[in-house]
């Protein structure tokens, strides 16, 4: 059962993974189209980052964690290297969360 | 951060392995947790294997732990429904080579293909995705080894605040993006409507949703002349 769950799990997120690729060489997609599939990407990406930094299973997460990822893109957005504004975000959420903020 | 229009490698493989050192930390709780869940280890380093998809995998685990493995299937799923959209948008990045994208396929991530993406020509985007694709995935295979090994004497990854590095690492990548009008019109509103959904819908619904803001490109542009 166990080797089913997680084979059907490989099988199923490879296909999603693969057919969009192949996809995108079988559609002959008018420029107007390709054009969205960056943006559609983007969306989706902004999405995943703004509900993971605010939701925890479906709740609100504490304040440690939106606040770190705050102080990430401040930095980000005064062109802050990358690898500071990662260390920054983690850092301030561990702060916080050592200072006992939820 | 303009670490994106930088497509120097060294530049590359620093913020890669920066977001690798976050992904090693929470492939660590991933084996710990499956360990925990009295899963054996070949099923726990199998999952990071072939499925490769975090999010997905701790759902599954938390799931098979509560006996409901047809359940863990169709959630799993539904989190990873979003690498469709993610295969579409980077199409021309991995080439025409059928063994690159059979194996690029099993690399597309959230943040392979933010990386990927954050790079302004065709051959830094490829230098990118492969890059974080493969790196990031010795990493998180690393870390679920490094996690069924040490098992309990994992600590929570949570106390180093590498919740917090994901999202802020993939806002960092998308900033460049978003200096767009029209994508940030449409990513801003489209992550709107994502968190607003999020108490309400299973997990992995809610960012799919997200595409909904492609919808305000069919707005009218906001214009300022009047009729005098």
């Amino acid at each position: 059962m166990l080797i089913a769950v997680i084979l059907a799990l490989a099988l199923g997120t490879y296909a999603f993974r693969f057919s969009g690729l192949v996809l995108r060489d079988r559609l002959v997609l008018p420029d107007e189209v390709a054009r969205l599939l960056p943006m559609a990407a983007a969306a989706l990406l902004a999405a995943l980052a703004l509900t993971a930094a605010v939701t925890e299973a479906g709740a609100f997460a504490g304040f440690a964690r939106p606040l770190g990822v705050l102080v990430g893109v401040v930095l980000a957005w005064r062109r802050a290297p990358f690898v500071a504004v990662v260390v920054a975000a983690a850092a301030t959420t561990a702060l916080l969360r050592l200072l006992g903020v939820p | 951060m303009r670490t994106a229009n930088r497509t120097a490698v060294p530049a590359l493989v620093r913020d890669v392995a920066a977001i690798g050192v976050a992904i090693v930390a929470v492939g660590a709780s991933f084996g710990a947790v499956g360990v925990a869940a009295d899963l054996p280890v070949a099923a726990i380093l199998a999952m990071s294997a072939l499925v490769y998809a975090g999010g997905a995998q701790f759902m599954a685990v938390g799931l098979l732990a509560a006996g409901s493995p047809v359940a863990a299937v169709f959630a799993g799923l539904l989190i990873n429904a979003r690498h469709l959209p993610f295969g579409l948008a980077l199409g021309g990045v991995l080439g025409r080579r059928w063994r690159d994208r059979l194996l690029g396929s099993h690399l597309i991530t959230d943040e392979a293909t933010a990386f990927a993406l954050a790079q302004p020509d065709p051959a830094g985007q490829r230098r990118a995705f492969w890059l974080a694709g493969v790196g990031l995935f010795l990493a998180w295979n690393a870390g679920t080894v490094l996690g069924v090994l040490l098992a309990s004497r994992v600590g929570d990854p949570l106390r180093l605040g590498v919740d917090a590095a994901f999202p802020a690492g993939l806002l960092a990548l998308l900033l460049p993006a978003l200096r767009d009008t029209q994508t940030r019109r449409v990513a801003l509103s489209g992550a709107a409507v994502a968190v607003a959904a999020t108490p309400f819908l299973p997990a992995g619904l809610p960012v799919l949703l997200a595409l909904v803001g492609l919808a305000v490109l069919t707005l009218p542009g906001r214009r300022r002349e009047r009729a005098c």
